[in-house]
């Protein structure tokens, strides 16, 4: 992600408050974090308080304030995968990663989510890498995924 | 294509689309629904589409959203005939189109009784189709959700034209009061009395929203019909708006599913190019808009006053709800929300009427109900049912019963806010008021089958951490009382329970229910209800073996 895309999208809703929560979207989207000088400069284009993008930035989960690993690992705790054993699962990838749902490692390789539901309980319990769905994993499998990832 | 200016030239063009068609010519329908996505159905679907393209004359391959069975994907649907294929591979590719022309069946492929071994080839006569009424969910297999050719191929829009062209406003809103068409996301509120309200609100700007964002854990119909036929939603939307009086409307939906944005997104660009949408459709003096917005990652966000903030571009707190939203809604304008299995009932009713409507369900909920089925059960998916239809022909029937030979414990309806009812309920019919009493609201249709193993009291805690973390904060009592339920919840299954738990947890369920502002907080303790009415010897079990043990 390069400056002039957050550039880009900025510029698109210069002068537009309402639409704050598109343009942070979108720069998560394509940067995966929100860093602090980038956020002031959303609020001084699309004419809003700092404090009010801090308070979206925050409040919503999606926003992450903190820099992401080269690889996002999301485990889906919704009630399905939850029923079919989501907590070992969980409890797998926090042994291989050694991090705990929400943090990133100091090598900047993974990050490690929870979060419910990616609706597709029918593969559950599940796993996803960067957007790819792993189903009816196992903790073994589950090794096995994270260990094919450099 | 040049913009349709009238209700015949879209009929003119429709019939050109069929006339282009050969319903003869066998057809491969590849699901590419969330689940069969997850079984990597992509690549099942571009091994089609590269062994069929040089037989583009004898054979159509299409990408389409959820079948429905999505326990058995990735599913391959071939027509004509509907025959059924599960679990298929890249590697079965070349045998299914060999079959395919020659008009035969790969028989290894199609559907086997897992006790009996009886083989079901078409789609009416595999056990968890066969029990159903897909009206709403059945086009989804001869659909590509990104070509709105096909949805005109299977009638779409004509429900439109019908209400622009023979019906004012005002007929459309009484064809779907007639139906008693109840909320199906949650409230089995009347749209029609909902629309109303909008409709005679004193304001002249007003807006219609499509309500996509199903945050419920474990109900995944909504993005199964809004990913795989994105045109019936938003077919069913404008002519919402059209009976309210609506400029503009608003579809809010989940950001963390890339497809569904897809289609959605190119679902809007299409029916804008056709003029569906826009100035003047067709021809008809009304106009109209949608925008697309995301919800963001947060629960709440799915409560409509909530979600109205969002679209203002604000944090997602709910408001008190002595004014209505659909008086005074997005930017104070009143704002008719509906979810998005509403919408999609809309085109039907007024294609068909309210009487043909009413003569489907029971006596209170009419039409079909949209179910997600799972947790441990042996067929999990998508399933369109009757309402009234026993609970026990969804598990049983449909769902092949409980998983890995073991007995059913409880049944699960609405996700963290809904409750478990016991399996001996289970000849209780599927319907909105009658659910709710029995402590187990519909909700927006997610169904859990919880097998004997299943623990109580680590259900309870698990909803309770699920909502906890998805309050907005706003409201003391939900912020805190949840807080305070969930660390009980939690020391009572670590065995570590006390003597007066019980009565401390009944307290602050009713406190938080009555002083909270919205659904989240009020039935924040629905679940646990639920519990102490049909599983309270499992609790106080639970804290009898844990009481007195030093801390």
């Amino acid at each position: 992600m390069c400056e002039k895309d957050i550039d880009g999208i900025i510029e698109k809703y210069r002068g537009q408050p309402s639409s704050l929560i598109h343009a942070l979207v979108e720069i998560q989207h394509a940067n995966h974090w929100l860093p602090r000088e980038v956020m002031h400069r959303v609020a001084e284009a699309l004419e809003v308080p700092f404090a009010q993008v801090m308070q979206i930035a925050s409040f919503y989960k999606t926003f992450s304030l903190t820099p992401k690993g080269r690889h996002e690992v999301h485990v889906c705790t919704g009630m399905t995968c939850h029923l079919r054993g989501a907590a070992k699962l969980l409890a797998k990838v926090e042994e291989v990663t050694g991090l705990k749902a929400g943090e990133t490692d100091a090598e900047s390789k993974f990050t490690v989510e929870t979060g419910a539901c990616l609706g597709s309980c029918s593969i559950g319990p599940e796993l996803i890498v960067d957007g790819k769905h792993y189903g009816r994993m196992t903790p073994e499998k589950a090794e096995a995924v994270l260990n094919s990832y450099e | 294509m040049p913009r349709l200016q009238s209700a015949a030239e879209l009929e003119k063009y429709r019939a050109q689309i069929l006339a282009g068609r050969n319903p003869a010519k066998p057809c491969i329908a590849v699901c590419a629904g969330a689940a069969c996505d997850g079984m990597d159905s992509a690549a099942v679907a571009a091994a089609f589409v590269a062994a069929g393209a040089p037989l583009g004359d004898k054979i159509e391959v299409r990408t389409t959203g959820c079948h429905g069975y999505c326990e058995k994907g990735p599913n391959v649907v071939v027509t004509p005939g509907d025959i059924c294929y599960f679990e298929v591979q890249p590697a079965d590719v070349p045998e299914i189109i060999a079959a395919t022309l020659k008009g035969e069946v790969v028989e290894r492929l199609v559907y086997h009784d897992p006790n009996t071994g009886a083989k079901a080839v078409h789609m009416n006569e595999v056990p968890f189709y066969k029990h159903q009424t897909r009206l709403l969910i059945g086009d989804n297999p001869k659909i590509d959700p990104m070509r709105i050719d096909d949805y005109l191929a299977v009638g779409g829009y004509a429900a439109l034209v019908k209400a622009l062209s023979e019906m004012t406003p005002d007929q459309v809103l009484d064809e779907v009061k007639k139906a008693n068409l109840r909320g199906r996301g949650g409230g089995g509120f009347p749209a029609g009395s909902k629309w109303e309200t909008t409709k005679n609100a004193p304001e002249k700007i007003k807006y219609v929203i499509v309500n996509g964002h199903e945050g419920e854990s474990a109900a995944f119909m909504d993005r199964a019909m809004l990913t795989g036929n994105p045109h019936k939603i938003l077919e069913g939307l404008i002519i919402g708006a059209y009976a309210i009086g609506a400029q503009k409307g608003f579809m809010y939906t989940r950001h963390d599913m890339p497809l569904l944005e897809k289609h959605v997104r190119n679902a809007l660009a299409q029916a804008k190019e056709y003029g569906l949408l826009g100035e003047n459709i067709l021809g008809s003096g009304f106009s109209f808009d949608v925008e697309l917005h995301f919800d963001v990652g947060i629960f709440v966000s799915g409560e409509s006053s909530a979600l109205m903030r969002s679209i203002e571009g604000n944090p997602p707190e709910p408001r008190p709800k002595y004014i209505r939203t659909s008086v005074s809604g997005i930017w104070d304008k009143p704002s008719n929300l509906n979810n998005v299995e509403t919408w999609a009932n809309v085109p039907q009713i007024i294609s068909k009427g309210a009487e043909w409507f009413t003569s489907i369900g029971s006596e209170k909920s009419k039409g079909t109900k949209l179910i997600s089925l799972s947790g441990n059960v042996v067929n999990s998916g998508v399933v369109e049912v009757p309402m009234g239809t026993p609970l026990r022909t969804l598990v049983f029937d449909i769902g092949g019963g409980v998983r890995d030979g073991k007995t059913l414990k409880a049944i699960h309806f609405g996700g963290a806010m809904g409750g478990s009812i016991p399996a001996d309920l289970i000849d209780a019919p599927l319907d909105f008021d009658g659910m709710s009493k029995l402590g187990a609201p519909i909700g927006a249709g997610g169904l859990l089958l919880m097998d004997e193993d299943t623990d109580m009291v680590e259900v309870a805690r698990y909803l309770m951490d699920f909502l906890t973390k998805e309050s907005c904060g706003k409201c003391v009592p939900c912020r805190e009382g949840m807080k305070q339920m969930l660390q009980i919840l939690t020391r009572i299954t670590e065995g570590k329970g006390q003597q007066g738990d019980l009565e401390r947890l009944e307290d602050l369920i009713q406190v938080t229910g009555v002083a909270s502002l919205c659904a989240l907080g009020k039935t924040s303790g629905d679940p646990l209800k639920s519990m102490f009415r049909y599983f309270k010897p499992e609790y106080e079990a639970r804290i009898a073996a844990g009481s007195g043990e030093p801390k």
